[in-house]
């Protein structure tokens, strides 16, 4: 059973994390949660994603959040990428696979998937 | 909507558009019905608001005036015999309770039951969505009881770890998976 006492270890570990973290994240993930991006299925996108950035270690580096509609239903689920001093990067009908994809390609590596942009899939 | 959970998710965001600072959750089974329950201390809503909302004009979005939230969770309950019932009261006229509670009843024996589906990965989803709201999530069923309150996990972790850390959200998501799965 998943105890208070490990998240009690939890804030322990982290206590000395916090000052590190301060100014940093400059990678935002952004992944639309309105009602037409939940019932394209954006939930579990959204959980690859957090749980994808805390495996491969970019958690100083990458935050993960949810928006409402973004205005482009028809492409739902849809993953806005912002970094600071690049373009944005939109990615369309993402999925669970796809948002792996993404981490270890665009957010690791550097390098967006122009093959689920929005560019690609008009 | 695939699964109630979804709608569970949808519905509860419309409380923190409401600038909620608690949302109670609650599902509550019986052999044959399964009924959801999603209360808030947000701004509520104007009577007028309220006699409209299951009408899909009527919405709080931005981007476009269509808003199908309220309107397919009366859809999906109503085609199982079941019903939603919302009710409110607005800041303006009750400066210290106001908040809306929203209501669904299902049949879970009818043919056209929304099944449940991944109710974890929803709590995760609107604590990682909103970490500084208290949620209070609980599941009765008729031989045991899922319960997650987020004020607990707070007395834990403090201040300086916020809900949204990874880690915590990890724990959150097992540790609910864990009560679902454990024998009676």
């Amino acid at each position: 059973m998943k105890s208070l006492a490990e998240l009690a270890a939890i804030r322990e570990k982290m206590k000395d994390r916090v000052v590190l973290r301060e100014g940093q994240g400059d990678i935002r993930v952004v992944v639309g949660m309105a009602t037409c991006g939940i019932a394209a299925g954006a939930r579990p996108v959204l959980s690859a994603f957090v749980e994808g950035v805390a495996n491969a270690g970019l958690s100083d580096k990458v935050t993960v959040t949810q928006t409402g509609c973004i205005g482009i239903c028809q492409y739902e689920p849809v993953v806005e990428v912002f970094e600071s001093g690049k373009e944005k990067v939109t990615y369309v009908k993402m999925t669970a696979d796809k948002a792996k994809e993404v981490i270890e390609k665009h957010l690791k590596g550097g390098s967006p998937v122009a093959e689920y942009t929005i560019g690609q899939n008009q | 909507m695939k699964e109630l959970s979804l709608n569970i998710l949808d519905v509860a965001k419309n409380s923190v558009k409401a600038g909620a600072k608690n949302v109670v959750i609650s599902i509550e089974e019986t052999e044959r019905t399964l009924e959801i329950s999603i209360s808030d201390d947000g701004c509520g809503m104007t009577p007028e608001f309220l006699k409209n909302v299951a009408d899909p004009f009527c919405t709080t979005r931005t981007t476009r005036s269509v808003g199908l939230g309220i309107p397919l969770l009366k859809l999906q309950a109503e085609q199982t015999g079941g019903k939603l019932e919302i009710t409110s009261k607005h800041e303006s006229a009750h400066p210290l309770d106001h908040g809306t509670k929203t209501t669904a009843l299902f049949y879970k024996d009818h043919i056209d039951m929304t099944p449940l589906g991944d109710v974890c990965g929803s709590v995760v989803t609107l604590i990682q969505g909103s970490p500084d709201i208290d949620f209070l999530f609980v599941h009765k069923m008729p031989d045991r009881e899922v319960r997650l309150d987020t004020k607990e996990l707070r007395e834990v972790l403090g201040d300086e770890v916020p809900l949204d850390n990874p880690e915590v959200l990890m724990w959150i998501s097992e540790n609910l998976k864990e009560q679902y799965h454990e024998v009676s």
